[in-house]
């Protein structure tokens, strides 16, 4: 694939090169939001991957970046690497649609699990760092409704809101297809949430889900 | 500000009073007090005439006239430092400080103050006419003391051939001694005539050229605000700086390190079992510290605070509280960055106070605007007792809200509920 890499730090951007490259992608690296922009005005690459926080204002440019980039090219992915265990970012990340991610910095450190994520928003995926997910499930006023679940059942939902195919989650247990879809099932039921296949959808409701109480109302 | 907080300067004046009043002449004539006058009164004629003759040398050269219009406030600080020999209460400058350094910027000022017109007007009184009456008083106790060594003089001093003294005292022989006595019988009275007059034009002086209490005990407060302000706003960069430094530098380190670490581990596959191992733990112990980093950074100052504002940020306090929040912030915009700082902060700490000391079993945080006020209320189901008095938190709290001249008000009986409410004003 060819990927634009947008990190400040050189270190990090020499290393994200390298880890990409070294899974034989084609890498163009810049370091600031508008070598971001332009990078990908001039040659619009297959996938993004971006800094959240980046010159000329070191906030949100990457997010920004992000929102501009879709509005431009409406399908292009992009994957925002933060090191914020930030649930807000994620959730305006995935509000642009199919084909994103927001991890944390250090999962690149798991090397074959970042660049699978790289490959999944390429893809069309959706994909949610796991401490982000962990942080949402963790919360006290959902805790009550999400005893209903069973263990198994409360595993598949961290994986649904991570962003995982029903083939990767079948994977990980090592159980069919078909009895993840029926767990997945019986988990939008016990929470409500309409029965989705569309994988982002399914991930914007139990995202929205977990952010939200069980009385609807906004934090 | 109450009258205890801080004494004004009428206070120590009142107290030297009381030390030695000029009611009680006995006491009076005992101190230091009559002699100190004295010596007041017989001095001011030097910086009369050295205001004079300095205002004459600068007439001669025309370009000066600005010189000289603010020839008062040299006067002005020489005269206040002599006037600590008669009154021992502060005597602070009635000039402000320029707001920014510089001659012009002084000048400026100075200019445009009425304190400078007082003080030139009293130094033009002063050196003309006050001073020179000053030292006629002061030579006054000269004459009690010549009366007094009447014969002492003729005595000493041969060629001191006197007409009779007041036409009654002869000059010479045992009659001459009745000088001395009513000389020392003139003494008491002299003195307390001069130290009265002394004390008179002191207050004069104090009421021309000293910082009058109630515009100065004013500017000082404004000036307290002012530096209040500037502190807080100077702590708040200060953590906002220490996050950036700490994203900038520490974690994006350990982050290459991490990187570096998981590539590490990959190639690492043919290995012998402990080198793995030995990898994996370094790598684990990274990841481990970049989380602990990441809390520690959050907490002193949360990045989403800045960029996102309130919301996130505190329904991140929420989902760390311990006992279950019900937060509803209802804000038609962001306030500004100083308000939604201490608004966070109001809000941490008294969540913070509730984990630890509520026993509650709920809590709540409402925000919302009225007119240009910030509303916040925290509260809780607990067992109450929250006495900003005992812990330094919640009297914080009160420190951030008062800086930002607003009001924070604790409501926490013993058995509960608690309720805090913070009122912040602010242009939005």
């Amino acid at each position: 694939m060819r990927l634009v890499i947008a990190e400040d730090s050189a270190l990090l951007r020499e290393g994200l090169a390298l880890i990409l490259a070294g899974a034989g992608h084609d890498v163009t690296a810049v370091g600031d939001m508008d070598g971001l922009l332009g990078a990908v005005a001039a040659d619009p690459p297959d996938a993004v991957v971006t800094d959240i926080r980046m010159p000329p204002g070191y906030r949100d440019e990457g997010l920004r970046a992000a929102l501009r980039l879709r509005r431009e090219h409406a399908e292009l992915p992009v994957l925002v690497l933060s090191q914020y265990v930030e649930h807000a970012y994620a959730t305006e990340l995935v509000e642009l649609g199919g084909g994103v991610g927001y991890l944390l910095k250090d999962r690149v450190g798991e090397v074959p699990e970042f660049l699978a994520a790289v490959e999944e928003v390429a893809a069309g995926g959706t994909v949610i760092d796991p401490d982000i997910v962990r942080k949402l499930l963790g919360r006290r006023r959902i805790q009550t409704t999400l005893e209903r679940l069973t263990d198994r059942e409360r595993e598949v939902l961290a994986l649904i809101a991570q962003g995982r195919t029903n083939a990767s989650i079948a994977a990980q247990f090592a159980v069919t297809d078909a009895a993840i879809a029926k767990h997945i099932g019986n988990i939008l039921t016990k929470l409500d949430l309409p029965p989705e296949t569309d994988g982002h959808r399914r991930v914007l409701a139990v995202l929205a889900y977990l952010r939200y109480d069980s009385n609807g109302e906004a934090p | 500000m109450t009258p205890t907080d801080h004494p004004p300067h009428g206070a120590g004046q009142q107290q030297a009073r009381r030390r030695t009043p000029v009611g009680e002449p006995l006491r009076l004539l005992r101190s230091a007090r009559p002699w100190r006058s004295i010596a007041w009164l017989l001095t001011g004629w030097v910086t009369a005439s050295l205001w004079i003759a300095g205002t004459l040398a600068l007439l001669v050269v025309p370009a000066l006239g600005v010189v000289l219009l603010l020839g008062g406030v040299p006067f002005g600080g020489v005269e206040r430092w002599r006037l600590r020999m008669v009154d021992p209460a502060p005597a602070p400058s009635p000039h402000r400080p320029p707001d920014r350094s510089g001659v012009w910027r002084w000048m400026h000022t100075r200019i445009g103050e009425p304190a400078t017109w007082r003080s030139l007007g009293y130094a033009l009184v002063f050196s003309l006419a006050l001073s020179w009456v000053d030292l006629v008083v002061g030579l006054l106790v000269v004459c009690v003391a010549q009366v007094i060594c009447w014969p002492l003089l003729a005595a000493v001093i041969p060629e001191f051939e006197p007409d009779a003294l007041f036409g009654l005292i002869p000059g010479e022989g045992p009659a001459s001694y009745a000088a001395t006595v009513l000389g020392l019988a003139l003494l008491p009275p002299v003195l307390y005539l001069i130290t009265a007059y002394a004390a008179a034009r002191a207050a004069l002086t104090r009421y021309f050229l000293v910082d009058r209490d109630e515009a100065g005990a004013d500017r000082r407060v404004r000036e307290l605000s002012r530096s209040r302000e500037r502190i807080l706003s100077a702590m708040d960069a200060g953590r906002s700086r220490i996050e950036r430094d700490l994203h900038d530098g520490t974690q994006q380190r350990l982050t290459g390190l991490i990187m570096t670490l998981g590539m590490a581990r990959l190639r690492l596959a043919d290995a012998s079992e402990e080198a793995r191992a030995a990898v994996e733990d370094a790598y684990r112990q990274a990841r481990t510290t970049l989380a602990e980093l990441r809390e520690l950074v959050r907490g002193i100052h949360p990045q989403v605070l800045t960029v996102r504002g309130l919301s996130p940020a505190v329904a991140d306090l929420a989902e760390r509280c311990a006992v279950p929040v019900d937060v509803r912030i209802d804000l038609p915009q962001r306030p500004p960055e100083p308000i939604e700082a201490a608004a966070w902060f109001v809000i941490s700490e008294a969540l913070t106070n509730v984990a630890k000391h509520s026993r509650a079993s709920r809590a709540w945080v409402h925000c919302r605007r009225r007119g240009s006020t910030l509303v916040l209320e925290i509260g809780d189901d607990g067992i109450g007792g929250a006495d900003p008095a005992g812990g330094t938190g919640l009297l914080g709290l009160s420190d951030r809200a008062s800086v930002l001249h607003g009001t924070i008000v604790f409501d926490s009986p013993k058995g509960g509920p608690t309720r805090v409410r913070a009122e912040l004003p602010c242009d939005w």
